[in-house]
């Protein structure tokens, strides 16, 4: 009885095992299946507009490779990650069970973002993020199979630094939600002041994402410094500035910041925003013919204009199609799907750029300033600048 | 820290709390009287708010869009109190929390469809768009100031009428023996559509008058909604007098806290909150309940 029943469980172990790896090789040699990718990203909620640029741009590369990578058709499947870092393991879970994605790309939330990342470290699905800027996914957090087409939040602060350093300025202040994405951005303005010779004399926090800057604007004028950089985004980022205005603070003590302080929110500052300096990976009117022919594109597939956003997500794509047409869409040949990602060079409407060690782009950082509701180009604040990566083993 | 700096530090503690007052006001006003714990009060402020980012889009500005919340405010809640809430008083506080919680999506829902779910800036008035100098260095604006005293105000008519006239002493009667208004030969349904009709509209007037201050966007009622319930609690559920005096201490705990202690500023409300209830489990204004 016992041997008779050992050999069954024997027997159906062997069956099962042969059928999982018949399975696998259905997988890896049918070209006509679909490539799934999972597109976790906010569409709902303060970042929906975000999550829907990433996706329209996503998408619009995908049509022009005529819907499909290495041979394979695309399936694209969507969900709302509703920028709620508490559902987001379960929700990548159900993105890699349920929906069975062989690739993830997301999100725009760096709390959210974490997931993702824990999920293609442990299960070596390969991950691309077009916006979380966590510094910790280049870093100690860095893996194989975890890509970056967008930024380090270090990245645009030390560009800003630098460039507010090379002013003449020697003394400045940060000011920022007492958050991830705040702090790491403000490590990057104290490093980018200190490569020009300024110092970082203050660090001004309030919670995340109250938004009554009154109490911080007034200790302003009894800091002693020359000019102060922030970083905020979307509704902190326009009250902000209109608060910093409105407090007859910007002739003294001019306001700078990581690009996000004036991105998108524009036209909702008025002329509070005239004249702020900014830097960022992207800059209104870059004049690159690929820039170009993608915001046209762009416009004539969404109705609206691309802002930078689009652009991340229009390259997540691109480094994507790099991967899997070098491994013909067979997606178990990881190793060599990364190798061709991370050698991968994109021709990005921001300019062309490469990845570093960390798998984050090393692009130039620009300087901008707000003007008639756009953010002009001024100049390059930082030219080919890679995130340090402190941290990471890969190289 | 100088003196003047300090001074701009404590009015900015006290415009907060001000502002904060018209809508735990309303809260208080409506738990107290009708027993409900409404959720969507945040969403109602956030009303008032898109009311006036319309008002102003459309070339009008705030002098329409302050009687426009009031009067629209007051229809608006009169309307909610008829036909929703009023089947809702005795049923349990759960269910009142689901109804809420629908009324929060659907206001959010309404609001995505009708405005977007951009930021939008609303233009101060112009003549009260300018610097009034008071520290070194820092000016303050007259709008700020303004609004100061517009709260004040609002705040005085309400003491006013809640302990002078006949409808204030309705309400003082159905907020603590509801047997009186009957008693008193008054109908009990008017006194509940008066007191969630005047809530609603006072907290669209604060949106109104926070919307050139704090910009509109989506979700903004959610953070207002969560300080106004610390000032609930740390004035006693149902007191105006308490809600008063607690929302100028949460503004001015709330300000200071973040100017002396950046670290943990953002607890500091909180921990007020859990020391006052320590002191005085019902709140500082506990009203005398059955």
């Amino acid at each position: 009885m016992t041997d008779t029943a050992a050999l069954l469980t024997r027997r159906t172990l062997a069956g099962l095992a042969a059928a999982a790896a018949f399975a696998g090789t259905v997988r890896a040699q049918g070209k006509g299946t679909p490539l799934r990718v999972g597109l976790m990203l906010p569409y709902s909620g303060t970042f929906a507009q975000l999550g829907e640029n990433i996706t329209t741009a996503f998408e619009l590369h995908l049509a022009e490779r005529g819907g499909q990578l290495g041979g394979r058709p695309v399936t694209i499947i969507k969900l709302d990650d509703q920028s709620d870092p508490a559902a987001a393991p379960q929700n990548v879970n159900r993105l890699l069970a349920r929906d069975k994605a062989d690739v993830l790309v997301g999100t725009v939330h760096s709390g959210v973002v974490m997931a993702l990342v824990q999920a293609a470290r442990e299960k070596g699905v390969p991950l691309i993020i077009p916006n979380a800027g966590n510094v910790a996914a280049a870093r100690e957090l860095c893996s194989e199979s975890v890509f970056r087409t967008s930024f380090s939040n270090w990245q645009p602060a030390y560009g800003m630094g630098l460039a507010l350093a090379k002013t003449g300025v020697k003394k400045a202040a940060w000011i920022t939600w007492d958050y991830a994405a705040g702090k790491e951005s403000g490590e990057g303005f104290r490093d980018g002041l200190k490569a020009g010779g300024a110092e970082l004399t203050q660090l001004l926090t309030l919670p995340f994402p109250e938004t009554n800057f009154q109490p911080l604007l007034a200790q302003v004028p009894g800091l002693g410094v020359q000019a102060v950089g922030a970083f905020f985004a979307g509704g902190g980022a326009v009250q902000f500035v209109r608060d910093y205005a409105a407090a007859g603070l910007r002739d003294k003590f001019p306001l700078c910041g990581s690009g996000f302080l004036t991105e998108g929110t524009l036209a909702a500052q008025g002329a509070a925003a005239e004249g702020i300096r900014t830097a960022l990976h992207y800059a209104d009117g870059l004049d690159n013919p690929r820039n170009i022919a993608f915001r046209k594109a762009f416009r004539e597939k969404a109705g609206r204009d691309a802002d930078v956003y689009a652009v991340q997500g229009y390259d997540a794509a691109q480094l994507l199609a790099v991967g899997v047409d070098a491994v013909k869409g067979d997606m178990d040949a990881d190793k060599q799907l990364f190798a061709a990602m991370r050698a991968a060079r994109i021709d990005s409407p921001r300019g062309a750029f490469t990845l570093s060690a960390g798998h984050n782009p090393i692009q130039n950082i620009y300087l901008r300033e707000a003007k008639s509701g756009e953010n002009r180009m001024i100049g390059i604040a930082a030219e080919a600048l890679a995130d340090p990566g402190t941290g990471c083993k890969l190289t | 820290m100088t003196a003047a700096a300090l001074l701009v530090q404590i009015l900015n503690g006290l415009q907060y709390g001000l502002l904060l007052f018209l809508i735990s006001s309303g809260l208080t006003l409506i738990f107290g009287v009708l027993g409900v714990i409404n959720l969507a009060h945040g969403s109602l402020f956030m009303v008032g708010a898109y009311v006036t980012f319309m008002v102003a889009n459309a070339g009008f500005g705030l002098w329409l869009a302050i009687p426009l919340a009031l009067i629209g405010g007051t229809a608006l809640g009169v309307l909610l109190e008829r036909f929703l809430f009023r089947r809702f008083y005795h049923r349990a506080h759960l269910d009142q929390v689901l109804l809420t919680f629908a009324l929060i999506l659907l206001f959010e829902e309404g609001r995505s469809a009708i405005a977007g779910n951009d930021f939008h800036s609303v233009a101060i008035p112009a003549f009260l768009d300018v610097p009034v100098p008071i520290a070194a260095g820092f000016a303050y604006s007259a709008y700020r100031l303004a609004v100061l005293a517009a709260c004040l105000v609002v705040a005085m008519l309400m003491f006013a009428t809640i302990e002078r006239t006949r409808a204030g002493a309705a309400i003082r009667a159905a907020a603590e023996k509801p047997e009186m208004v009957d008693l008193l030969g008054m109908d009990a349904r008017r006194v509940h559509m008066l007191v969630f009709g005047a809530g609603t509209a006072l907290a669209m007037l604060g949106g109104a008058l926070a919307a050139p201050l704090y910009s509109v966007y989506p979700n903004m009622g959610d953070g207002f909604l969560i300080v106004s319930f610390v000032v609930v609690v740390v004035g006693g559920l149902g007191s105006v007098a308490g809600a008063f005096w607690a929302a100028l201490l949460v503004g001015l705990v709330d300000t200071l806290s973040k100017v002396f202690m950046p670290v943990g500023a953002g607890a500091a409300i909180y921990v007020l909150m859990a020391a006052v209830l320590l002191w005085r489990p019902a709140g500082l204004f506990a009203a005398a309940r059955a």
